[in-house]
């Protein structure tokens, strides 16, 4: 293994090299016959004319049906009608999931770093028993050597499972997702702290029985969180009212009754305006507040100079708007929605800001009612046996030194930083497993992660396409795709509890495995094998499935299955009695919880740093044909949208003479360049004191043919982090650019 | 029988699945589209409008397309929709200067290729790829003679308009507004 310096390796150098690809190894896979296994118990992918299965493209796991064509080949995807997450309507990344599984570009083979004897490193083709055996080895070693808690997984997606089982057993808690500190922790500690129940995914908005919807800077539309969007577009057909607040006039914007194009980085003191209109013209709803929730009066006082007046200053929304809007709210109350969101890690006061968002519709009693918020319901299933997880020493929240106590998720930005060796801590953490998560591009600070990386012992990639964070592997494990395998039952929580099954409409595709079955292979080399109990993922699932009164079989002709809500509480009964889980059982508007912890018990608005002379807010976001930086080379989805842009207003255009279409290169407030061009988009759909881009773009691996070269990297030019103190969160939009029209030559300052 | 489809505009978010799921559904090669969005987007920034549209072939009643066509590859079957016989096709292009709204494209096996209501889930009792995937229902396919279709109730109560409506070629792609 390398020990201090890990080149960056481009995986399609292999053969050129001149490294010896040992194409026996490749052959000479006995375990790759293991997993063919002889017409056993249940069917074979090939016994179907279309497989069920659940989307791998995004978070929301919509579940659906894969057709095959006449050759047996994958031909398309479509919803299942029983599916409330689609209810049998894909979104365009759904629809274009094919792609993932047709991309050439796709990691083939397992691959392992070598050095030759010039020094230089490259990967050379490995069998997947000689691989893993690299891979048990490595980590072992730092078990040995270090403990088990410096090992840590980074992992997004169904493959965290198998590899989070792995890691427990192997002793290390230290499992960490960017979907938490990147993206919507904020908005679940402020929840929490306010209802005691946080928002979870899907989030039970009540969208299609709302009277009104806020969003704040929540683009539903441009973000395909699928059954909110569908559920806007019935709020639309119904009516309801749509406000939008947002510098930029998303999609959502030209659907709504009320566009508010704030000054980024003010939400806070719109929010805090909005709670004086409530309170002071009595908005709210005044049953709900006396009944369920504490620290109204310490709220009244603390909002009582919050005027639109005040927020007008600072918002530059009118006076008149605010209290209009306010009043559209309180005219909707209870069946109204100011909208969590879901990316929320802006300014690094997130929390406290969805803080004032739960406030707010606690005020406007949405939660738990019709229209505005229903408690969702989840299937139960149960989890196999296994030997106890063997307890550990010390988690991630120890090498936080006593900081970010309120975070209930490790922080993927937090186990990054413990691996950098620091005097305050005694043990850093020394080896990554990291699957289907590109941490080059998810975590912010590309420098801070390129130095943990260097100075880990031994990293691990699972993945299916090459993404730019296997080019740091010592060992690259190639995964095969959502259409190619089983995975555990879908049973994310809705109005109604349902499961879904995924299975393979076809085998794998390469020499590629399931999450699962590397998981298990590799806990086996480790002498943990008693943590995968079942041989196969088909028996889990069928041993799982009878216990709740079901079967693979049935699963496999229906795809979901609708389960009975045991109560009929979808929404809290009139004037019923209810324990919140907090300190004190009330819906808390004065937080207890964060006073205990030395934060403010109720948000306050700060002003945060504004662009330099010649300088625009870097505002990013999504598209709704790609999801992050997974979809990018998707030859379907990158059909439909091949790179980003940058939107520039047309007043700003003039003062740099930019035209429509014109390359640029960015530099932030760091003196860090984007790598490649970005075209210019002269629109004015953006304010004059931002640029917005749809973050995932920008790759600089060669290999991924499709993405390499096209557009800015967001990622790159995020150099400036606002934590956040409550829950660790990574305010990512205190970032300001520049533009270059030729091409930066020199050293970057800092990158 | 008069097959037509209404889009949405109050809805439609251009997310653009139509487009993929036609391409999976009818095997148009990436890089090529039988429909696509188009936004258009009015005024100065903050007093600002757009508009968001899902299109296609507008299956004309007065078909320049067909007209044009000199070896009758292009022609109309029963309900309006107007399709192209791949293998009478010669490649001419006539058909895509006749149309005004660019709906036809060359496919890379050397014919002009469109847009086919997806007749072939039609005549199974199916909508089309791209309404049956829509994710806001933005839209809908029907058939006009019938009064108490979907669509045709949806054209009696919404305001709708047509794409160059002066080219005289009465199409039945409706855009509600």
């Amino acid at each position: 293994m390398v020990k201090n310096r890990r080149d960056f390796i481009k995986i399609s150098a292999l053969g050129a090299t001149g490294v010896a690809i040992g194409s026996k190894y490749l052959f000479a896979d006995n375990t790759q016959q293991a997993q063919k296994s002889p017409k056993g118990p249940f069917k074979l992918p090939s016994d179907f004319k279309r497989t069920p299965t659940y989307c791998e493209v995004c978070f929301w796991k919509c579940a659906g049906w894969i057709y095959k064509n006449e050759k047996g080949d994958v031909q398309k995807i479509i919803g299942n009608d029983d599916d409330p997450n689609s209810n049998g309507r894909f979104c365009p990344r759904g629809t274009g999931g094919v792609g993932m599984y047709h991309d050439e570009d796709r990691l083939k083979t397992p691959l392992i770093r070598v050095t030759d004897k010039y020094g230089k490193q490259t990967y050379r083709k490995a069998s997947w028993d000689e691989a893993l055996g690299v891979v048990a080895k490595g980590l072992q070693k730092v078990i040995d050597e270090h403990g088990p808690e410096c090992l840590a997984l980074f992992t997004h997606g169904s493959g965290g499972k198998y590899f989070g089982n792995l890691l427990k057993a192997l002793g290390s808690h230290n499992i960490a997702a960017p979907s938490y500190a990147q993206c919507r922790g904020p908005r679940e500690v402020g929840f929490i702290a306010t209802f005691g129940d946080g928002l979870s995914s899907p989030e039970p908005t009540d969208i299609k029985n709302t009277d009104c919807l806020v969003l704040i800077g929540s683009h539903i539309g441009e973000n395909m969180h699928n059954g909110q969007v569908q559920e806007m577009s019935q709020a639309i057909d119904r009516g309801a009212t749509i406000i939008t607040v947002d510098p930029r006039y998303s999609t959502a914007a030209s659907k709504s009754k009320y566009w508010l194009p704030i000054k980024p980085s003010t939400d806070l003191a719109l929010l805090l305006a909005w709670m004086n209109v409530i309170i002071e013209e009595e908005l709210y709803d005044k049953e709900y507040v006396k009944k369920y929730t504490y620290g109204f009066d310490q709220l009244k006082e603390h909002v009582k100079g919050k005027t639109p007046e005040w927020a007008y200053g600072i918002t530059t929304i009118p006076p008149d708007v605010i209290r209009e809007t306010a009043r559209e709210m309180g005219k909707a109350s209870p069946a109204v929605i100011v909208h969590p969101g879901r990316h929320v890690t802006w300014y690094g006061d997130d929390t406290q800001r969805l803080r004032a968002v739960a406030i707010l519709n606690a005020l406007l009693g949405s939660w738990g009612r019709k229209g505005g918020f229903y408690k969702p319901d989840k299937a139960k299933l149960p989890s196999y046996p296994h030997p106890p997880y063997p307890e550990v020493e010390r988690s991630w929240r120890d090498a936080m030194g006593g900081k970010y106590a309120l975070a209930d998720l490790a922080l993927a930005n937090g186990v990054c930083d413990a691996t950098i060796p620091s005097v305050t801590r005694d043990c850093s953490i020394k080896a990554w497993i990291v699957n289907g998560t590109n941490l080059i591009e998810t975590l912010p600070d590309r420098r801070k992660t390129v130095e943990a990386i260097n100075n880990l012992e031994f990293i691990v990639v699972v993945d299916t396409m090459p993404m730019e964070i296997t080019g740091y592997a010592d060992v690259v494990l190639p995964e095969c795709t959502y259409i190619e395998r089983y995975d555990t039952i879908r049973a994310s929580q809705h109005r109604e509890p349902t499961i879904a099954l995924r299975m393979p409409a076809v085998e794998p595709k390469y020499n590629t495995k399931s999450a699962f079955w590397i998981a298990k292979h590799l806990a086996e080399k480790m002498g943990k094998g008693d943590y995968f109990p079942f041989k196969t993922l088909e028996e889990e699932l069928d041993w799982q499935l009878k216990k709740i009164g079901s079967s693979l079989e049935e699963m496999q002709r229906i795809g979901v299955k609708k389960l009975k809500r045991p109560y009929d509480d979808l929404y809290f009964a009139n004037g019923e009695d209810i324990e919140f889980y907090t300190n004190t059982g009330k819906i808390e508007l004065y937080s207890t919880s964060f006073e205990s912890y030395g934060f403010d018990p109720m948000p306050k608005y700060t002003a945060h740093p504004e662009p330099p002379e010649g300088f625009y807010r870097l505002i990013y976001g999504r598209a709704p044909m790609h999801t992050f930086t997974r979809t990018i080379n998707n030859p379907n989805l990158s059909d439909l949208m091949d790179t980003n842009v940058v939107w520039v207003n047309p007043k700003v255009a003039k003062t740099w003479g930019l035209e429509n279409g014109q390359e640029v290169w960015l530099k932030n407030q760091d003196g860090v360049f984007s790598e490649f061009a970005i075209k210019v988009r002269v629109t004015e759909r953006i304010r004059w004191d931002s640029v917005y881009m749809v973050h995932g773009f920008g790759h600089n691996r060669k290999e991924l043919s499709r993405a390499y070269g096209k557009g800015a990297s967001d990622s790159k030019l995020i150099t400036n982090v606002m934590m956040d103190p409550i829950m660790g969160g990574t305010g990512m939009r205190g970032n300001f650019v520049t533009f270059l029209t030729s091409k930066p030559v020199g050293k970057e300052v800092k990158s | 029988m008069r097959y037509a489809m209404a889009m949405d505009t109050a809805k439609c978010v251009g997310c653009s699945d139509c487009v993929v799921a036609c391409q999976t559904e009818n095997n148009v090669p990436i890089g090529f589209c039988r429909d696509w969005i188009v936004e258009n987007v009015e005024g100065t920034y903050p007093q600002l409008e757009m508009e968001i549209r899902s299109e296609r072939c507008n299956h004309c009643e007065n078909t320049p397309c067909v007209r044009t066509c000199p070896t009758g590859a292009s022609h109309v079957i029963e309900g309006g929709i107007v399709k192209v016989t791949h293998n009478e096709c010669i490649g001419c292009g006539a058909c895509i200067e006749a149309c005004p709204y660019d709906a036809r494209y060359f496919h890379p096996d050397g014919y002009v290729d469109k847009c086919t209501f997806c007749d072939h889930r039609v005549a199974e009792g199916l909508d089309t790829a791209c309404v049956s995937v829509c994710p806001t229902y933005s839209l809908t396919f029907g058939d006009l003679d019938d009064p108490q279709s979907p669509i045709s109730i949806l054209l009696r109560e919404r305001k709708w308009k047509t794409l160059v409506p002066e080219a005289g070629t009465k199409p039945q792609v409706y855009f509600l507004i």
